[in-house]
């Protein structure tokens, strides 16, 4: 079956083959990163065949220049991760068919990493967050046990789905918060330190939960689900930061702008069943914030200007007495 | 066709030109809404995930609402559709889960047996009400305007409990629209992608960064105005449109509608009906491109 692959080529000495087409630069916020040549090739190959084993095809046979990093070809070492047609995937786990659109499939590495050659990008910023969370049990200071840690199958179930992440940074290159905000871990970060943090072995749990609520942390995740989608095995590290927000907030980590916004959406549903808009920004912002509030003030200008401002009166809605009993009954710390 | 309608709280609150230009869509495309005014807030993701019994409860709650009303749940925000997508697709994975809920809700008198379709006014309208429908109520064409479709998140991610594995289609519903409304669809990257909106009040410039910059991709591929089905999405890409601006030091200056208000304009509504000249930047020029005046 024939496949028409174009392999987004970057040469950090600038050259590059007549045919290699230059490419429009990347929007906002990749704008920096250098706009790749398209180049295209044609590969004859079985029709269940997946990118990489194109790429693998073009390199052998067609132009050995092409860079791709690759190892595993079963989707376990994690090193083929790159963007096709726009989005984080593993080559080799790709379908060519499934990822034939416009009778072409285009490869090439993210703009949200930085590029090394062709589709080879650079892991630097995905390991220097990875450190950030201390990623390994810390001990109790005693001495070791005697015999071995016995931890219960029950506890272990919590911490499968983290540990089959297997580092291929298909979260990291196309999360939406690390685009625009450089300082935030992450989600294979934030997802590894769940492992550890929810590990009953480890000794620090309290002091970590501390460390992820800080600027950068569990609450700079925008929660657009762009790390659920694209993570090929299934971690869904987006579900695991919002473990250690619940974890954090049990633990006594509530002086952040993301508890009190949840306190303040919890409390308008239980009185209301309605979420009350006027208050929950300067509630979330925190009323002694002044900065803060301040910030908000010209677009809740504009807002009223232009007659968007949510009814003074906030209406509760009819049979709000079934709300309120449901959060009786099962709201937890919202009750 | 009868639907449940919920209409979630944004649209009446600091959107009501959605609520009201929705509304006024609906007779057009036959549809008979039946409000659920009792239903209570999805909790937007928040509820859910500080307490997902909580949230599965709530939700429960309004999908045996919806149920006992015949079954389809209409929803016009990409939140509120993600949301209750989801506790949807968890009870049908986990029936503990919803075993559970109804232990919570049977005291309040009702009880969810799981039937519910949830599906927003973009799914009923190319699913349900059909193309060729949409066609015979077209009164005025919007030629000559250039629009950028923005879905937000909850529409499309996750895909598993959106039934975006089955249905891809879903996922280019908007572009499709737009040119059947005789519009010109400006692609761009930013088109699936986060309005900034959930980190507005936790990491406000970088929330009004991510919006901004696509904002801004879809104004230098030529749009006009940019249309979205999801009220929180137009807070942040409207109401916050002038301070994003600031945020990446670049004019923007680009009118969001509404999903019904695109509807709306080519089905023959004038924009004021539509509340087109409610909005914090103003419409003024797209609206021109169509020989309308606000």
């Amino acid at each position: 079956m024939k496949f028409t692959i174009e392999v987004g080529r970057y040469n950090p000495e600038g050259t590059y083959a007549d045919n290699a087409v230059q490419g429009e630069p990347y929007p906002a916020p990749w704008s920096s990163s250098p706009p790749r040549r398209y180049q295209t090739y044609e590969v004859d190959l079985p029709e269940h065949a997946v990118v990489l084993d194109a790429l693998i095809a073009i390199r052998e046979y067609q132009d050995e220049s092409v860079a791709v990093r690759c190892a595993c070809r079963s989707a376990i070492c994690g090193s083929c991760a790159m963007w096709v047609n726009g989005h984080a995937n593993l080559a080799c786990k790709s379908k060519l068919q499934e990822f034939t659109k416009d009778g072409k499939t285009r490869v090439e590495s993210p703009p949200s990493m930085p590029v090394i050659r062709d589709l080879v990008w650079d892991m630097k910023p995905f390991w220097d967050n990875h450190r950030r969370v201390t990623p390994w049990l810390e001990n109790k200071p005693l001495p070791p046990p005697m015999q071995e840690y016995v931890v219960s199958n029950e506890s272990m179930e919590e911490l499968i789905q983290e540990v089959t992440c297997i580092s291929c940074g298909c979260c990291l290159m196309d999360c939406e918060s690390f685009a625009v905000n450089p300082d935030f871990m992450g989600p294979h970060a934030l997802a590894k330190a769940y492992r550890y943090a929810a590990d009953p072995r480890d000794a620090e749990t309290h002091e970590r939960l501390g460390e992820y609520s800080q600027h950068g942390g569990i609450w700079d995740c925008t929660h657009c689900f762009e790390c659920v989608q694209q993570c090929p095995k299934g971690v869904e590290p987006l579900e695991q930061i919002l473990k250690l927000r619940r974890m954090a907030v049990d633990a006594g980590y509530t002086r952040n702008a993301g508890t009190r916004h949840a306190d303040a959406f919890a409390n308008s549903v239980k009185h209301s069943g309605r979420l009350n808009e006027l208050t929950l920004l300067p509630k979330s912002v925190g009323f002694f914030n002044i900065l803060g509030q301040l910030q908000t003030l010209p677009s809740a200008f504009n807002m009223i200007r232009a007659g968007k401002l949510p009814p003074i009166i906030h209406k509760t809605i009819p049979g709000v007495k079934r709300i309120k009993a449901i959060f009786d009954r099962v709201g937890g710390r919202f009750k | 066709m009868k639907v449940a309608f919920h209409p979630g709280c944004v649209s009446k609150g600091a959107c009501p030109e959605l609520y009201i230009s929705a509304t006024k869509i609906a007779g057009t495309l036959g549809l008979e809404l039946q409000e659920l005014t009792e239903a209570p807030c999805t909790g937007a993701g928040v509820l859910s995930e500080q307490n997902p019994e909580l949230g599965d409860s709530l939700n429960a709650l309004t999908l045996a609402m919806a149920e006992s009303m015949g079954g389809t749940l209409m929803t016009i925000c990409s939140t509120c559709q993600g949301v209750l997508s989801s506790v949807n697709h968890t009870f049908e994975k986990k029936p503990e889960r919803l075993e559970k809920a109804n232990q919570t809700i049977q005291d309040q008198g009702y009880t969810y047996k799981g039937g519910t379709t949830v599906k927003h006014l973009l799914w009923l309208l190319f699913e349900d009400i059909g193309v060729e429908k949409l066609k015979s109520v077209i009164k005025r064409p919007l030629t000559g305007l250039k629009i950028a479709p923005f879905y937000g998140c909850y529409i499309l991610r996750p895909s598993d409990s959106l039934g975006l594995k089955e249905r891809p289609e879903r996922k280019t519903y908007l572009e499709q629209l737009i040119e059947l409304l005789g519009a010109e669809r400006v692609d761009y990257t930013g088109s699936g992608k986060c309005c900034g909106f959930p980190m507005l009040t936790f990491n406000r410039d970088k929330s009004l960064a991510m919006g901004g910059n696509h904002i801004l991709e879809a104004k230098e591929k030529g749009a006009d105005a940019m249309v979205t089905p999801c009220p929180l999405c137009h807070l942040n890409l409207d109401g916050q449109q002038p301070d994003a601006a600031l945020a990446i030091s670049r004019p923007l200056e680009t009118p969001i509608f509404h999903l019904p208000q695109l509807l709306g304009l080519a089905f023959g509504f004038s924009p004021e009906e539509l509340r087109l000249d409610h909005h914090v930047v103003s419409t003024k020029k797209a609206l021109e491109k169509v020989e309308l005046k606000v």
